[in-house]
């Protein structure tokens, strides 16, 4: 009660200007204020690349070569994570089984494949494994094994990426209660039953926002391949940079675009992703209604 | 007499240093209702959980329906036997235990679809006259997450029946139940029993259901059966003083 003319007296103030702004400021939405400092930030480095001496011009007559590359992006992911997944898979059920040798190897798979840099990796496939089969085999099976940079790269990617989903597939697996593969041993379900037609398909759910993640961050490193050696034909955004960039001594206007065309395709993705998200997070009955 | 259907000899459970199970002998015959009651942590449930090597026995031997497995190794031939004696074997959870992803039909119909060798017709008009029996026909289509507890209890116990089994396993099938959904599960629990001669098993603190459907009951106590006997007998008030105190406790 005591404060109540305090209260009263508050609105006849004289507000100091920091005041103001503050009120002012308030009225403003959070979302607005967020847009405004990305747009700040896009313009200052705008204002800075241009008194670098930008080359808008160059940028135009180069950038179509860079952004057409996206396709062997697109394409290298999609067959790494079709082969990713598909190990993930194997490895997964290497780790929950009670086999040794399936144990045993899916764990030396993950340790390795997550314990090592994945650009040496890229090289082990590319010139490492080469050596390996021509010190051991005969010469015409040897070859078999001396790949392009392409294929190196996407075995590559698609071991490593493989061994990170091993571990979201096992933790997926387990995420199923106990009971599910009680209730199907119960009727006389084989374990791999009790495995394909009860757990799987109840995993599958919960795997699939991280691995959403996981493709996200492949298309990224596909990027890695390139190193390895390319052609024309199959560079990708980044080399075509690198190749345009260096020729004209235009790297700052030709990474730059290759850089916006990896932002702009995992953006995309990212908006695919979260629409897969929400109507998987609409909770079981939609999810399971949506599959009849 | 005629041969037991269910012969549980020397049976012994531990986990760990734990002795749950400390030698139960039982042998039920066909058509019996037994209820095995008591504290919890007295071993019942254990008990009902090895009949099905559900919980691997750590000595005795279990028989169902012909098929005797004595407690061992987890060899391959072994576990092919723990399998035929599961399609003997109906189980109801305490927690349902359906299947999520998919409808209670399919819940229903998916152990005989892969196991029994049924044609898919006959497997289909089985599940459907099951689901009529338990009076959720109309839920077919249903997934189970649409379905209070005690529909997705009954469904539970039409999944179990699918395998024509020749006993009935049910552990604490009303325990997770909100108390105005428990009678219809009972009621379907009682028509199995009366209606259909069921071979039943049933671990259960409703004891107006003991009274009223047991054929027997076995008073678990530390790992044992301390004492059995007809419901009159259990509940004609000079039982042990253990069972005396656990029956007035819950009733």
């Amino acid at each position: 009660m005591s404060n109540t003319p305090t209260v009263e007296a508050v609105p006849h103030q004289r507000h100091g200007l920091a005041e103001s702004l503050e009120i002012a400021s308030l009225k403003v939405p959070f979302r607005i204020k967020v847009a405004l400092v990305w747009l700040v930030i896009g313009g200052l480095l705008l204002i800075g690349f241009l008194k670098s001496g930008f080359d808008i011009a160059w940028m135009g007559d180069h950038a179509a070569a860079i952004v057409k590359a996206v396709w062997v992006t697109i394409a290298f992911s999609i067959i790494a994570i079709a082969c990713a997944v598909g190990l993930a898979l194997l490895g997964a059920l290497g780790r929950v089984s009670r086999n040794p040798i399936a144990y045993g190897v899916s764990g030396f798979y993950t340790s390795f494949f997550r314990g090592t840099p994945l650009i040496v990796q890229l090289f082990l496939w590319y010139l490492a494994l080469p050596q390996l089969a021509l010190g051991l085999l005969p010469e015409q099976y040897a070859t078999w094994f001396i790949w392009p940079a392409q294929v190196a790269g996407i075995v590559g990617i698609a071991f490593n990426y493989g061994a990170y989903m091993t571990e979201i597939f096992r933790s997926g697996i387990e995420a199923v209660p106990h009971g599910q593969a009680e209730a199907a041993a119960a009727l006389g379900m084989s374990s791999g039953q009790q495995m394909r037609r009860i757990i799987l398909p109840q995993a599958t759910r919960i795997v699939i926002p991280p691995t959403g993640n996981e493709f996200i961050a492949m298309m990224k490193d596909t990027a890695l391949i390139g190193l390895l050696g390319t052609t024309l034909m199959w560079a990708d955004p980044f080399r075509m940079a690198q190749l345009s960039g260096k020729a004209d001594f235009r790297n700052l206007e030709a990474l730059i675009a290759a850089a916006l065309v990896y932002w702009g395709l995992t953006a995309v993705f990212s908006i695919f992703q979260r629409k897969l998200e929400e109507r998987m997070g609409r909770g079981y009955v939609r999810q399971s209604k949506a599959k009849t | 007499m005629t041969e037991p259907l269910v012969r549980v000899a020397g049976l012994h459970k531990s986990f760990g240093s734990l002795e749950v199970l400390k030698g139960v002998d039982l042998e039920i015959g066909a058509g019996e209702v037994v209820v095995v009651f008591g504290r919890s942590g007295s071993g019942k449930s254990t008990f009902l959980r090895c009949i099905n090597f559900l919980e691997d026995p750590t000595m005795g031997t279990i028989e169902v329906a012909g098929i005797k497995i004595a407690a061992g190794s987890p060899t391959r031939f072994r576990r092919k036997q723990i399998q035929s004696l599961r399609k003997t074997c109906g189980m109801v959870f305490q927690q349902f235990n359906l299947f999520p992803h998919m409808s209670v039909l399919d819940n229903v119909m998916e152990a005989p679809r892969r196991i029994s060798g049924d044609s898919a017709k006959d497997v289909k008009d089985h599940a459907m006259a099951l689901l009529a029996d338990v009076g959720l026909a109309d839920k077919a289509a249903e997934y189970p997450i649409r379905l209070s507890g005690g529909q997705q209890q009954r469904v539970a116990i039409a999944r179990a029946l699918a395998m024509k089994p020749q006993v009935m396993l049910f552990d604490e099938p009303t325990s997770a139940l909100d108390p105005e959904l428990i009678h219809e599960v009972l009621s379907v629990m009682r028509s199995l029993a009366k209606d259909h001669s069921t071979t039943m098993i049933v671990v259960t603190h409703e004891m107006g259901f003991a009274r009223e459907v047991a054929s027997r009951m076995c008073f678990f106590h530390e790992g044992v059966i301390l004492e059995q006997g007809t419901p009159e007998m259990m509940f004609d008030g000079s039982r042990l003083p253990e069972t005396q105190r656990f029956l007035n406790a819950v009733m």
